[in-house]
């Protein structure tokens, strides 16, 4: 007994020994991989080339915005825009109530004690707790009084003097004085101040809504309301409901296209469909040309042959899918119960026949599901396909990411993409439960 | 005579249900007729709208599909001698691409095994906390890559790095679902005994759980590789980074550069059929056992 022991145990323990040199080298060479790309991506040079005030201006722009309040030195017009646009400028008479114009003098209150005052002599600003930062134009240089020493935050030259507080940033070049207030929120995202609703509460606008007189005698007041709001244009939300649209049109054009293209021809691909077998050769390896041949190209030369828009990106989605989807198909069709198929073959049926009585009820299942998952996943790519071919939300996505100042459109739109995708996961778990599992 | 017994009580048979199992079938039919119109209502419609709103038209642009790819090919078919060397020379911003794919999928599912673990029922640290993970990972893969690739470009500047974490975040989404799936299917024996023992939770996960959900979380890690590469490809071409960056530099350059659109084209597709072939067999060996 003694000397079968190490006999059985010698290969166990050999084994054991070679688990653990395994368990030791997966980490080990996970970890040397990691440092290859450590130094591969230079990521230790990414400290340097981070842009961290760029990552503080997006996160400030997502959830707030700033109001200008602009004098220009040569007309002395003040102009009172939301980040500065025409499309956001308040009209004179509908100032908001932190900005007072009387005369030469414009009062801005941003808050907290802090005023900033405009007049014929040059700009004050009161900041509390340190006193009076004064401006005056002087022989074609700006004469700055303020409280010595200047702390950093008050940037001056004889051309440009510029305050940072926490309240708010106020600059004064010979040309112009420029007032920014930062307020939380997404500015102007109901009304622009071109419409007649624009600045109203919650309350007056419900009853101006249900049966107050109407602003413009031409359309009753909810009417209006939709329409400023559906052609507001800062936001433009009439346009990005169309790209959503589009987006989701692209991925279900483009699924459901590929499913019924693919369909017959994942019949010739099959095994016991087909017995011409050069055939099935023939249309296999056409199926993984097609997926081979990534979505990427297939939509640079789609696009090319059918211009921007929605269409390319549908049938760069049918093309790619159709490679995966005949793959599938075919597959299915081959594990198929052939018993079904020789009693519907023994009433007499023909082809057609047999495979709509005899196969497809066997396969329907496998096959939807598969379209379903597609959508799904399709719908997720048709962001990207669109930023591509031009079409969609992802077009809208990429234009706002590339102007690196509308970070607030930028937020609206992830928030609709996401609220998108999730539906579509759902919409599509529905359908798979409804129709498949027959619920 | 036996069968007998088994069969119907003996006596008048009742009548087939034949009046309510036709009505029902009848109706099964009428609702598959109404479903399949208003399907190629909406799939006719919908073509309609996408056609209005391209720039081109279909039957036109089907008269021009091959123009393009007969220009590239025209034109690198002259310059064929110079595309071995093209390809030779975008092989270090192939090997980017695919890094990022690799290094994603790695972060990805290191990432996920430990989500999804701490997001299955019966298996999870915190119980209760287990609705909170489900969602984060719900969230994680909502996020389309582009979106993240697009907002750490503007921070992080160009390079690898963002699509990196883009594609990590949404494969550790992705994956953590599956992975989830797959561990609660598990045997909890092993579990039990570790307990049993006085393991740590991290004991018996990485001894209980692991070994027995290893093969379906590699095979479903390898296709996600697949996926991750041309994503990564994808990304470059909208963002930075990569072949994907190499080839969109090369497409607006337009004319002239097209022997080396067509050297990238035949790298990526060489690659994307390569990973393809080799994960295949290996995902094969991994699920029907070695």
């Amino acid at each position: 007994m003694t000397v079968s022991i190490p006999l059985t145990a010698t290969p166990l323990l050999a084994s054991f020994h070679r688990r653990r040199l395994i368990a030791l080298a997966v980490p080990a060479v996970i970890l040397a991989y990691l440092v290859y790309i450590f130094f591969a991506f230079d990521i230790a040079g990414l400290a340097g080339r981070a842009r961290l005030d760029n990552a503080k201006i997006l996160l400030g722009d997502f959830v707030s915005y700033k109001t200008h309040v602009t004098r220009n030195n040569t007309t002395g017009a003040v102009t009172v825009a939301v980040e500065g646009e025409a499309k956001g400028t308040f009209a004179p008479g509908h100032l908001p109530d932190w900005v007072k114009v009387q005369g030469d003098t414009t009062t801005v209150d941003l808050g907290a004690g802090h005023v900033v005052t405009y007049d014929a002599t040059g700009a004050r600003y009161v900041v509390p707790g340190y006193g009076t930062i004064d401006i005056r134009p002087e022989g074609g240089k700006l004469t700055l009084t303020a409280p010595q020493p200047l702390p950093d935050w008050i940037n001056a030259s004889d051309t440009r003097v510029s305050v940072t507080t926490s309240h708010g940033r106020f600059a004064y070049t010979r040309s112009k004085v420029e007032t920014f207030r930062y307020a939380p929120g997404w500015p102007l995202f109901f009304f622009t101040p071109d419409s007649a609703f624009f600045g109203k509460s919650w309350g007056e606008l419900a009853t101006l809504a249900l049966w107050e007189p109407r602003l413009e005698a031409a359309q009753p007041n909810i009417l209006g309301m939709v329409h400023d709001f559906w052609t507001n244009k800062m936001w433009r939300h009439g346009d990005v409901v169309w790209a959503i649209g589009e987006t989701i049109l692209m991925a279900f054009l483009g699924t459901m296209g590929a499913a019924i293209v693919s369909l017959p021809l994942a019949f010739l691909a099959a095994r016991n469909m087909n017995r011409l077998a050069p055939v099935r050769f023939a249309l296999r390896r056409v199926f993984d040309f097609v997926r081979g041949v990534d979505a990427l190209i297939w939509t640079i030369i789609l696009s090319r042959a059918f211009g921007p828009g929605p269409m390319t990106g549908a049938l760069a989605m049918l093309v790619t899918d159709t490679g995966s989807f005949g793959k599938t198909f075919s597959e299915a069709l081959e594990n198929i119960d052939e018993k079904q198929v020789d009693g519907i073959r023994s009433t007499g049926a023909n082809t057609v026949q047999r495979a709509r009585w005899g196969v497809l009820p066997q396969v329907l299942p496998v096959l939807l599901s598969q379209v379903l998952y597609f959508l799904e996943s399709n719908t997720r790519s048709a962001t990207v396909v669109g930023a591509i071919v031009g079409g969609g939300i992802g077009l809208l996505l990429t234009q706002a990411i590339q102007t690196q100042k509308d970070w607030e459109d930028v937020a609206y739109y992830v928030l609709l993409i996401i609220g998108m995708v999730m539906a579509m996961d759902s919409l599509s778990g529905w359908l798979r439960r409804k129709l498949i599992k027959g619920e | 005579m036996v069968d007998v017994s088994f069969g119907p009580e003996p006596g008048p048979r009742p009548a087939p249900p034949a009046g309510p199992y036709l009505a029902m079938q009848r109706r099964k039919r009428v609702y598959g007729l109404v479903l399949l119109v208003l399907f190629v209502a909406l799939l006719a419609s919908g073509f309609q709208v996408a056609e209005n709103r391209n720039a081109g038209g279909f039957l036109n642009g089907l008269a021009q599909l091959d123009d393009f790819p007969a220009e590239v090919l025209s034109e690198a078919w002259a310059k064929r001698a110079a595309i071995p060397g093209r390809m030779w020379e975008y092989l270090p911003s192939l090997l980017e691409t695919i890094n990022i794919a690799a290094v994603s999928t790695l972060l990805g599912v290191l990432a996920a095994s430990v989500l999804s673990l701490l997001a299955t029922r019966g298996l999870a640290r915190w119980p209760r906390l287990t609705p909170l993970f489900r969602r984060l990972l719900d969230a994680f893969r909502a996020v389309p890559e582009i979106v993240v690739a697009l907002v750490l470009i503007y921070i992080l500047g160009p390079g690898p790095v963002p699509a990196m974490i883009a594609i990590s975040l949404h494969t550790a989404g992705a994956m953590g679902k599956l992975f989830s799936e797959v561990a609660e299917n598990t045997d909890l024996k092993p579990v039990e005994g570790l307990t049993s023992t006085g393991a740590s939770w991290g004991q018996k996960m990485w001894l209980g759980i692991i070994p027995q959900v290893a093969p379906n979380w590699l095979s479903y890690a390898l296709l996600r590789f697949e996926v991750n590469v041309r994503a990564s490809a994808i990304l470059g071409f909208v963002g930075s980074g990569g072949i994907g960056y190499e080839l969109k530099v090369a497409m607006q350059w337009g004319g002239g550069k097209y022997d080396q659109v067509v050297a990238i084209f035949l790298l990526l597709f060489l690659t994307i059929m390569l990973i393809d072939q080799c994960s295949d067999r290996l995902r094969h060996r991994l699920v029907k056992g070695a």
